[in-house]
């Protein structure tokens, strides 16, 4: 198939794919890194999780239009208005559920997947009665949208970077809160031994109700930023659900290291084969790796060592 | 090309035979003119039991308003309620006054299936408008053919059907395709495709008819790539990389739903701006509801094959789209199939009056030949086959999500649901 392409033809379409890798590989940690707080310090099979990242996409859309309104001379920065404004909406119905919702659950993780699913037909469906059944079309600022021209072949799109970017940062502030923090520090414990934190003083219901929150927050800003690249419409979270929960299962519930390993083999295999073969084909194959990997790892790539 | 601004009231093949037989139709059928009840006892018009009364008929209306399909099918939900309304207004039917029963096939096929029994078996609506996939349609098509019911289709879909109990009311894929290519290869001088669709029938066959259509009639042209993704992929940075390596004078895109939106965002944010036209975009599957979502912005260039689109200039069009806009209020937006959905209860009434009975049967017999010379797109007129003439037109997307009409094919174009040469 390469047959008529001169080497630096090739060079720059390789780079190009192996960049196109690197931004599905962000895409991945952004949509599953609020999953894995929640499924994996938390235990709670979160099925909503695409709803609260539309949650954060239709907040987006609503700061655009009262920017263009009201400011717009300060539309190129709306952006991250929009995406902070998002973690705080996604965040407080996170708190919002957590209190009414899931902490009846915790001793029922069947219930809680039941619970959750049926939470995001609810919220699908205010959505649709909310913003209508269409799509809404976000307005994304100029500069976001364009390339960057590295040669003649290479471009660079620049919500690439910007999710690249924004996903790094994601992390590592998760990271610092995790294991720098104090609250990170409790939900650990919480979910080393619920008893024993208890116990020793930790405020366990306050922490699980921040830890939601917090996951459905990042859940939020994701949906903020995939605006640049997909559909906001009532439905829309369906279609990053499964990749979110195959990234997280994939990585190993309860290591946040775990899931960052795994968007990036599954993001790196799923684009090279995309490359060689068609896109059904590629889904296929991908998840046909990830179950054989998962008869043989069934605790998924990393997980924690407990004591059984 | 014929001047947009001055559709022709009666073209296309047939008309002088259409004219002698129908002129009296047309005036009863357009012409407010007052039909009464009274001529038509119930009892002569309705000899099968259907919901019929001295002064009422009732019709079911079968979209998804809820689940993933709402998105696209309450356009067409819309435009048949306008459609009842302003029949009503003009007087019903056969004087009697069109009530509908709306039921929610929720995008799930099965639930298609039973809303349609219920319609047919339970309501005796005497037809029904509905249904906006081909998996929906092919889910109630048995029970429209056991039960006898009579279904309006608004879509343009793959064609290889032809039921008697169907009305096609949207373009069958060689009516939107093979005009399009012919025009992209004549004006444009293109010789290279790049085929992209979702992954399912509707793509597959259509691309399947454009690689035929490519190959065998269109002079030098060959396609150099062909892919499908999965339905609502929303990673296309691949695939872009390809068409980049390729160098393609026209990606040929049936993408539809969410992934339409990734797919466009996509390919502008690499650098494949389609109001570049290098490489020109060409697609089936983007009406003016889907730029709704995708944003004018980001697809303006890109050129689409319909019959429909809501820029058209005619008296028809104006009036149908100030219509729809005072009824459903003013931001709204016009696609294709809202259109299509729109011409079902007027060739159903037109088809009754020609038929002077609700029975089936009989609707089903006057069917061919009934034409509309008030239709928003033009005049269509029933095929044999079940399908429509209409005309096959190009438009260039713009910046404010609306349609620039670029091309329309002269004469109507004939259905052909099974192509010979394109299987």
């Amino acid at each position: 198939m390469f047959s008529g392409y001169s080497m630096g033809e090739l060079g720059a379409i390789f780079a190009m794919q192996g960049f196109a890798g690197l931004i599905l590989f962000s895409v991945f940690v952004l949509m599953a890194l609020g999953l894995a707080i929640i499924f994996g310090q938390m235990g709670v099979i979160n099925m909503a999780h695409g709803e609260f990242m539309i949650l954060g996409a239709y907040v987006t859309y609503l700061t655009s239009n009262v920017f263009s309104a009201y400011m717009p001379e300060l539309f190129g920065i709306y952006f991250f208005v929009a995406m902070f404004l998002a973690f705080i909406a996604s965040g407080l119905l996170g708190l919002l559920v957590e209190w009414g919702l899931i902490r009846h659950l915790y001793a029922r993780p069947l219930d809680t997947l039941l619970a959750t699913w049926g939470l995001s037909l609810i919220l699908q469906q205010t959505y649709r009665s909310v913003f209508g059944a269409r799509e809404v079309g976000v307005t994304i600022p100029n500069w976001m949208m364009g390339s960057l021209p590295l040669t003649d072949l290479i471009e660079v799109p620049i919500n690439g970077i910007f999710v690249m970017v924004l996903a790094t940062g994601i992390s590592l502030a998760v990271y610092i809160l995790m294991f720098r923090s104090s609250w990170g520090l409790q939900v650990r414990a919480i979910g080393q031994n619920r008893t024993m934190a208890d116990a020793v003083g930790i405020n366990t219901a306050w922490t699980d109700r921040l830890t939601f929150g917090i996951g459905c927050g990042v859940a939020g800003v994701a949906g903020s930023a995939f605006t640049m690249i997909g559909s906001t419409g009532p439905t829309a979270g369906q279609l990053y659900i499964v990749d979110t929960f195959l990234v997280v299962v994939f990585g190993g519930a309860g290591s946040l290291l775990g899931t960052i390993a795994s968007a990036f083999s599954i993001s790196q295999a799923q684009s090279i084969m995309e490359f060689f073969l068609s896109g059904s084909m590629a889904k296929v194959l991908t998840l046909l790796v990830v179950v054989g990997i998962l008869m043989i790892r069934p605790q998924g790539l990393f997980s924690l060592k407990l004591r059984k | 090309m014929s001047d947009p601004k001055t559709p022709k009231p009666v073209s296309g093949p047939n008309r002088r035979a259409v004219l002698a037989g129908g002129t009296a139709l047309t005036a009863s059928l357009f012409m407010p003119k007052e039909l009464r009840a009274q001529d038509f006892p119930t009892a002569e018009v309705n000899t099968t039991g259907l919901a019929v009364t001295d002064d009422t008929v009732t019709v079911g209306i079968l979209h998804s308003v809820t689940g993933t399909m709402a998105i696209s099918e309450t356009g067409s939900v819309q435009a048949e309620k306008l459609a009842i309304s302003q029949i009503n207004e003009q007087g019903g039917i056969l004087g009697r006054k069109i009530e509908f029963i709306q039921e929610d096939g929720a995008s799930d096929w099965p639930t298609f299936a039973e809303k349609a029994r219920k319609l047919l078996v339970n309501d005796k609506v005497a037809s029904v408008m509905g249904c906006w996939t081909s998996a929906s349609r092919k889910a109630v098509l048995p029970v429209f053919e056991q039960h006898n019911g009579f279904l309006y289709y608004p879509t343009f879909y793959e064609g290889l059907e032809q039921s008697p109990n169907v009305i096609y009311t949207g373009q069958e894929a060689t009516q939107q395709i093979i005009a399009g290519l012919d025009w992209v290869s004549e004006t444009k001088g293109a010789k290279s495709f790049y085929l992209l669709g979702s992954d399912y029938i509707w793509p597959r066959t259509s691309n399947k008819i454009a690689r035929k259509h490519i190959e065998n009639f269109l002079e030098g042209s060959e396609v150099v790539g062909e892919e499908y993704y999965p339905l609502g992929h929303t990673q296309f940075n691949s695939v872009i990389n390809k068409i980049r390596l390729r160098k393609p004078d026209v990606i040929y895109a049936i993408v539809v739903g969410g992934s339409n939106v990734a797919f466009y965002k996509q390919l502008k944010a690499a650098g494949i701006d389609p109001a570049g036209e290098s490489p020109l975009v060409l697609t089936i599957s983007v009406t003016e509801d889907e730029i709704r979502g995708i944003g004018g912005e980001n697809i303006e260039g890109t050129y689409a094959c319909m019959k429909y689109f809501q820029s058209l200039e005619n008296e028809n069009n104006q009036a149908f789209v100030s219509a729809f806009k005072e009824m459903w209020g003013d931001d709204i937006v016009i696609g294709d199939v809202t259109q299509a959905a729109y011409l079902g209860p007027w060739l159903w009434k037109a088809a009754v009056e020609k038929a002077g009975s609700f029975d089936v049967d009989k609707v089903r017999e006057a069917s061919p030949g009934i034409e509309m010379t008030t239709a928003p797109e033009g005049y269509v007129k029933i095929h044999e086959n079940h399908h429509l003439w209409s005309k096959t037109r190009v438009g260039r997307a713009q910046a404010d999500g609306q349609y620039d009409v670029v091309f329309e094919t002269a004469e109507l174009v004939e259905p052909d649901p099974f192509p010979e040469g394109y299987q």
